[in-house]
This record gives C-alpha cells, structure tokens and sequence, in this order.
C-alpha cells in the first residue's frame, strides 16, 4: 500500500509551521520525531479527564490512571512481541534503560577482568554507561571496529567473543551513518558462547518491525520520542530471567514489597525496576504513539522511508564534492554528510535560514567522527513525513551554501 | 580611538544596510577573511574554545596597558562574528572589557549565534575575552 502522504502531514500540526519565513522541511528526525494530534490529545487527555498516581489510591481517578499505565505496557509488550508484559519496564528513555542494564547486570555479573563488547559506531549513551560499569568493576571494554562504508566487522567481532565476555551491547541502527546493523547474526554468534546481547534500538524501532522473540535478544531498549511520543519515557525490554536475576538499579517507593529498617524486600517485575513516581502520562503518550504507527503500518512505513533514502542519496551525489559518511548496504533513513570543505555548522546555518532543520555536530558519537578524523557532520534525517519535495529544497539549499561558501 | 559602544554603534549601522539574512551572512564571511591571522604556536589545545558545533581559539595579551587580542575558528560564520567580537574588545584596557555590555549581537539580528544552546565556542569565547582581562587586571594591580 502506498501511504497518502499529504493526509499523514495534517495528522502532525507542527509540519504547518513557518521556520524564517519558509515552511518548515524537518530533517532532524534522528534526534526526536514530530508529534502526531492523536499523541497531543491522548496526554491532554490524562491531564484533563484522568490525572492521578498510579499503583495507589483506592479512588477511580487512581484507578483509571493505573489502568492507562498498565495498558500502555501491554500495547508496547504486543508491539515488540514480548513474551510476558512484566518484561516490559518503563524508563525515562533509551539513556536511562541502558544506564540500568549497566548497573544492575554490572552488579550481578561483572568482576575484575570481565569483558564487554560494543561497537565503534555507538552513541554516546551506549558507550559511557559501560565505561562506568568496568571503572567500577574493573572489567575491559572491547569495541567491534567497522569498515570504510561504515558495515562492522563481524570477523573480529568473532575474534573478540571469549570465555571472559559478559555481555554485547550494540546499536541496531547507527544515529550518526545510518548502518542497520545484522542484529540477528551478532545475537546468534553471542549466545554460542552463552553471552547475553542488548540492542539499543533507539534508531531502529520507529523504521522496521521489531520481535524481541524471533530476534532472542535478552535485552532492547528505545525511547518514546524518537517513535512520535513523548520524551522522558522509554522501555527497557529484558527477558524474565536476567531481570528476576538482576538486583534493581534504584530504590525508592513502588520497587518494595516490605520495607522495615533492618531489611527491604523488593517488589515483582516490573515493579522491581520501577522505583518513584513513574511518567504514567508519558506511557500513556507512548502507548497512542504505537496505535498510530501500527494504523499506519510499520511495513508501509519502513517502504516510504527507503524511497526517501534513495531518492536523497541519489540527489545529493550529484552534488559536486559532497561525500556521504556511511555507505553500508543497509541503512536507515540517515544521511550524514560534508559538503567539500565546507564547516557543517555553516551549513546547518544557512539551510535554518531557508526553513530546512538539518543536524550537525558530532551526534553524541565523537568516537566515530575521530575514525573518519572529522570534527562533525551535516546530517539529515527523515521518515515517512517528509516528500521528495523537500529533498529537492534540501538539495537546491546545498547549492546555495556551496555558492556562499565555495 | 573609538570607545566600545561607539564601535558597537558602528556595526549596527554597518549591518542595517543589508535587509535579508543572505546579505548578512555574505557580510560575516567577508570580515571572515579580513580577521587577522592568529600566530599558528597560539592556535594551540590551550587556546581552544571547543563548542560542539564549531571550534573557536582566542589568545590574549597584555600590551602597553591593553589586552589584544587575536582569535580564529574552523566555521566561518562563527569566525566572522569572532571578527566583530576582536573589533570591539581588542585593544582595550582590562576595566574597559571588564565594563562592556555586548548589545550589538543582538541588535543586528544575530542573537541566536550568542546563545548557550549553540554550543559554537562563542559565549565560552566572550567569558574567556572577560578572564584575560580580569587576568591582567590582577596581574597589573599587583605590580603597582
């Protein structure tokens, strides 16, 4: 099925908006996803009709408030194709998920000469909590290199893999080349040497089906607003097992069964991992995010957004000495480039001024941009709102600032 | 010589002659290039500003009284508001820097250059253009 693109458009209001003086072209879908009205109404909605803590009160409000949460955990649980809604906890985001996973396996599992594997094209926030977790524990981080078109080596990968790795991190799409990474082969590989895997699917769950089943990954976790919810709520999907086994990473109310001075004893999953006052209303926004992708269609979705991709790719080739950064046969609607010698912050400068929002910097990856020994890139990233019109106003912009600049 | 806010006057009008962000930015690029060149052994990590977005290098120095100083950056636009930010704070006394109120960013319409959320090295730049002063104005009480 073809989507009705101009009929999604009204869905999103902010897409009306004027930026300078230009209608607003939003490539920066990377860093968060627009809104759609069915998302806004849903947490107006709460604040308006239903407002009250959760896993409380006696009263309706609470009780209403409490049946929203839990629902919102069961459509993620059905989105993901979990096996049981307990494996399901709510975080502030995919940071606050792996920060989780970071402690509380580090705590279980990690001693002094321990290894863990990430790759080399990993954000920030799946590099830094790892890092911390071997500071503590005095365990070794090992990083999967990749290759000049930005496709990690899964020979060395294989090398890396032995008796001393815990456990493998790694993204499942790159935020900064747009690599989509063979998750099921680096899984499968782990879990022969019986080594757990986390997937940061942070730039993955909003542009492909997703079945932590099939996938058999003991650990996935993605953000709310980069699938067109709220920001501050996320998942952290873990397999029962491990995360009955893991100690919780914070204390607080809702994670207790008992509390007495002497002793605590702690709370069921999901509650265990769920400590304080939870953004009830964020999953809320969430769980209508997920409806309006799953009326869409991920798979309608996932064929826009690759249209999209080989229309800007092939259109931005043509521009003279422009060099695309990550090449990988597979990518996700990301395109981070540089145009000549041309400062990707004077770039991102001059398209803002045209109404284009494009992102530029090193996206939380420095480690990647020191590989190409880059200071940073422009890079546009899209979904299945954006048109090849606005491809064209991006590439017309290009050769704007080429003029200015060249 | 001009006082701070006579020059900063100076670039306000300069700036009202183009109407459109385009003839602006054609106008930082060229005070860009008209920047004076910083002595490569001061283009050093010690004299980096690193912004997220882009970088900026200020070295300062006390001469007969006055802090000159000198700058570059990799992106040009931020280096074209360098310039102006050289033009007007160079070669003044550290009471004078000390003193200044910068309007004229924001009176030529490119405040959001000057904002902490750009991360491009230049609110960093104008707190470390004040440090110097400071810096030398300690160091000048003391040898008086």
């Amino acid at each position: 099925m073809s989507l009705d693109i101009n009929k999604i458009r009204e869905d999103f209001p902010i897409l009306k908006r004027q930026v300078n003086g230009k209608p607003l072209a939003y490539f920066d879908n990377g860093a968060t996803t627009q809104k759609p009205q069915s998302v806004i109404d849903a947490i107006t909605r709460c604040y308006t009709e239903t407002n009250s803590n959760i896993h409380r009160g006696v009263h309706k409000l609470s009780e209403e408030s409490t049946e929203a949460f839990e629902d919102a955990r069961r459509t993620v649980q059905a989105f993901i194709n979990a096996e049981y809604s307990q494996e399901v906890i709510f975080t502030s985001g995919t940071t606050g998920s792996i920060n989780a996973v970071a402690f509380s396996f580090g705590e279980q599992y990690i001693k002094e000469g321990d290894e863990i594997i990430i790759s080399a094209m990993e954000h920030h926030a799946n590099i830094v909590p790892w890092q911390m977790m071997c500071e503590r524990k005095r365990a070794k981080l090992k990083v999967i290199p990749f290759d000049d078109d930005g496709v990690l080596l899964l020979d060395e990968y294989e090398k890396l893999l032995n008796d001393k790795t815990r456990i493998v991190a790694v993204t499942q799409v790159s935020n900064s080349l747009g690599t989509v990474n063979p998750i099921k082969t680096i899984i499968d590989k782990a879990h022969q040497h019986g080594i757990p895997v986390l997937i940061d699917g942070a730039q993955g769950i909003q542009h492909q089906k997703v079945d932590v089943q099939a996938l058999d990954c003991d650990f996935y976790v993605f953000s709310g607003h980069k699938i067109y919810g709220p920001t501050g709520i996320g998942v952290l999907y873990g397999k029962e097992k491990w995360l009955n086994a893991m100690p919780p990473y914070q204390g607080g109310g809702d994670m207790v069964q008992c509390v007495t001075f002497e002793k605590t004893s702690y709370n069921d999953l999901p509650f265990k991992f769920e400590a304080g006052t939870l953004n009830y209303i964020g999953a809320t926004g969430l769980s209508a995010a997920i409806k309006y992708v799953n009326k869409i269609g991920l798979e309608n979705i996932e064929v826009q957004e690759q249209q999209l991709l080989q229309y800007a790719t092939s259109k931005l080739k043509q521009i003279e000495g422009l060099r695309i950064y990550g090449n990988a046969p597979e990518k996700g609607p990301i395109i981070s480039f540089l145009l000549g010698n041309i400062h990707p912050y004077d770039t991102g400068m001059v398209l803002d001024k045209m109404g284009i929002a494009i992102r530029t910097g090193t996206h939380c990856s420095q480690p990647v941009m020191d590989i190409f020994k880059i200071e940073g890139t422009a890079r546009a990233s899209f979904t299945f709102y954006n048109t090849k019109e606005e491809i064209d106003r991006l590439v017309d912009g290009l050769v704007k600032v080429q003029q200015m600049f060249g | 010589m001009e006082s701070i806010n006579e020059l900063q006057e100076e670039i306000i009008d300069e700036f009202a002659l183009y109407d459109d962000w385009m003839e602006k930015y054609n106008y930082l690029i060229e005070l860009s290039k008209d920047l004076l060149p910083i002595d490569p052994k001061h283009k050093s990590g010690e004299n980096l500003i690193k912004g997220c977005q882009s970088r900026v290098w200020l070295n300062g120095e006390l001469v007969g009284g006055k802090v000159v100083f000198t700058a570059d950056s990799d992106a040009i636009i931020t280096k074209g508001i360098v310039a102006l930010l050289v033009r007007v704070l160079s070669n003044r006394t550290p009471d004078e820097i000390l003193n200044a109120e910068l309007y004229f960013i924001d009176r030529i319409g490119l405040k959001e250059n000057l904002s902490p959320t750009r991360a491009n090295g230049l609110v960093s730049m104008v707190k470390q253009m004040r440090m110097y002063a400071l810096a030398y104005k300690t160091k000048m009480e003391q040898n008086n």
